[in-house]
């Protein structure tokens, strides 16, 4: 509980966010209401509180306004509270002093068309923020030390990649690989675009690399079994061989890949004379038949449908780059590309597609209402532009397959308590912000775990993944948010072991103290998520910032509305 | 070798080539040819796809 006798000033910065929110609401009585509120001294309408303006206004009203709690009534917390906690900090307020309130997300977006019941809910929220802030209490961060060495999953091009940047930064890298050899999907390809370069030479490139790299430690036919932990103090049992290895590492890097798709069932597919791009790549390896003269390939096969509703995107670049391998090899055949709608982003694969066009490729579109129809020896497709029905002679039928998740990714996700889209691809912390990043610190993604991406991705994405995943290497140390879970209550807890048993990030342990089994909380591990707290019917545990009295105060709050 | 590093342009990727060289310990010097940083970003609204304000 805050010092009774400490007179408590609270300031509420109200945000316009230009007209997001300004333009919906009543801004002026949003105002006169806060000013009334219980222990608020000061209260300022901003245009852009973010801006820098507007965090100067803040810096000002605490040093000159004397105040001593700070409310914003503004956007969303995820992207901005970091900011406006900082700012307090500057100027010497307890950034744990400070509380938001999502008047955008939660009044003006939804309540868009409404604004007498926009601006009374955003009322609500003001009051219920000010009531809760009068009761916070500063925290000070939790500073943990960092093992120097990373754990990488997937020895594909991603993973070889950023595990040989992070080598090269001068830590320690476990490199662990499902198969038997590292290079994942680029050993079961021939040439890749745009450049054609031996898919070969550039695993035989990275591979030596990474064998001759002293900091390197490369377990193939391995996976990851087991991983607790926290950021910088992560603990893995890596199933091998010869054994079950245990390590220590700071920081994981998940570059599981992906596999593409079997079209079982589709088009006829055999494996044969119907194959897909991946099985068309190892054709064109060995050479390709001199009588396969007439090649189809159809695009979007298993995706952009009601069961996978995706686009790929790189199956466009994979299909023209191997019409005309196929070319090279038999000048003579006939290819002929069906597709829905050609993704070729980028100006290399711009200029392949018209390269392809020029070199005699043909491109005919179909819609998924007609698609083309595989028949023997042949392919039936309408063409919309002359109107009917065309046979294209084939002597090898090519699907062009999406890039699916992998079988194991639910096993790494649950392993690593991070999470998975509906397609089975690992979900990045936010799109913009933590694109490589999970939300749950120290564990970093790249490559085709997160989405199908080409080798020139890929190996951006795990160089991007390492620069990322240096960073808490490189301090030694990180800073962890102080709201987290407390024993407030050491007498009242019985260590029952409730809390630990659902604990989802393995933050509680039960200790033999003098008085007994009693809960303790791995500060660095907790999230503060609460549920714990939720759980204890004996209200021994505490969260930082959501404590019952401050919860307890909002409710009590928005009931006297 | 100087550790020092120049970034060139105040956008959001050399915001963020900034910001993580930071975090890693090394002196940034971000230059840019604007009265101020953010680049296209900052004349953006709000961005797709999760309608965050883009400044």
């Amino acid at each position: 509980m805050p010092d009774q006798n400490e007179d408590i000033r609270i300031g509420v910065f109200i945000c316009h966010c230009g007209s997001n929110i300004a333009g919906y609401l009543d801004m002026e009585a949003l105002e006169e209401f806060a000013k009334k509120l219980p222990h608020v001294t000061f209260v300022q309408r901003n245009l852009y509180t973010c801006s820098e303006g507007g965090i100067n206004e803040i810096k000002k009203g605490i040093q000159e306004q004397d105040l001593n709690r700070v409310v914003v009534a503004s956007c969303t917390p995820r992207t901005h509270e970091p900011l406006f906690r900082s700012s307090c900090g500057e100027v010497g307020l307890n950034p744990y002093l400070f509380e938001m309130v999502n008047i955008r997300d939660q009044c003006s977006w939804v309540h868009m068309k409404d604004t007498e019941q926009g601006t009374a809910k955003a009322k609500d929220l003001i009051r219920m923020g000010v009531a809760k802030a009068a009761l916070l209490e500063p925290q000070e961060p939790i500073i943990s030390e960092v093992t120097t060495r990373a754990l990488v999953i997937g020895g594909g091009i991603a993973g070889m990649t950023a595990a040989l940047a992070i080598a090269r930064r001068g830590y320690e890298v476990v490199l662990v690989e499902r198969e038997a050899s590292l290079g994942g999907m680029l050993n079961a390809l021939n040439q890749v675009g745009p450049t054609m370069m031996e898919a070969s030479d550039l695993v035989q490139e990275k591979v030596k690399a990474i064998s001759e790299h002293s900091r390197i430690t490369v377990f193939t036919q391995a996976q990851v079994t087991e991983v607790q932990g926290f950021i910088g103090k992560y603990h893995a049992d890596i199933e091998t061989e010869s054994g079950v290895k245990k390590i220590d590492v700071g920081v994981v890097i998940v570059a599981t890949g992906g596999r593409a798709l079997v079209p079982e069932g589709l088009y006829g597919y055999d494996g044969k004379r119907v194959v897909n791009q991946l099985e068309l790549e190892s054709l064109l390896k060995g050479g390709l038949r001199p009588d396969v003269q007439n090649v189809v390939m159809i695009q979007c096969v298993g995706s952009r449908n009601k069961e996978r509703p995706y686009c790929s995107r790189i199956c466009c670049q994979t299909a023209v780059k191997n019409a005309m391998l196929v070319r090279e090899q038999n000048p003579e055949a006939r290819v002929c590309i069906l597709y829905r709608d050609m993704q070729m982003y980028g100006v290399e694969n711009e200029e392949m597609f018209r390269d392809s066009k020029k070199k005699g490729v043909r491109y005919i579109n179909y819609t998924p209402e007609e698609p083309p129809r595989v028949e023997d020896g042949k392919v039936q497709v309408y063409h919309a532009l002359l109107g009917r029905h065309m046979d294209l002679p084939a002597d090898l039928v090519v699907l062009s397959t999406p890039l699916v998740s992998h079988e194991d990714a639910e096993t790494t996700s649950q392993l690593l308590r991070v999470p998975i889209d509906e397609n089975g691809f690992f979900l990045e912390g936010h799109v913009k912000l933590k694109p490589l990043d999970f939300a749950t610190d120290g564990v970093f993604l790249c490559g085709s775990a997160r989405f199908p991406s080409n080798i020139r991705e890929a190996v951006a994405q795990g160089l991007g993944a390492a620069s990322r995943a240096s960073i808490p290497l490189s301090k030694g140390s990180v800073e962890v948010e102080p709201i987290i879970s407390v024993l407030a209550d050491e007498d009242a807890c019985r260590g029952c072991g409730l809390c630990v048993a659902l604990c989802p990030y393995g933050a509680l342990e039960i200790q033999q103290t003098e008085k007994g089994r009693k809960v303790h909380v791995i500060d660095v591990a907790c999230k503060g998520c609460g549920v714990c707290a939720a759980t204890c019917y004996q209200h021994a545990l505490s969260i930082n910032s959501f404590t019952d009295q401050q919860i307890g105060a909002q409710v009590d709050a928005f009931l006297a509305g | 070798m100087s550790k020092d590093v120049l970034v060139i342009g105040g956008g959001i990727a050399g915001m963020q080539a900034s910001l993580d060289l930071a975090d890693m310990g090394i002196k940034v010097y971000l230059v840019e040819k604007l009265p101020s940083i953010g680049g296209k970003m900052a004349q953006l609204d709000k961005t797709f796809p999760t309608n965050d304000c883009a400044i």
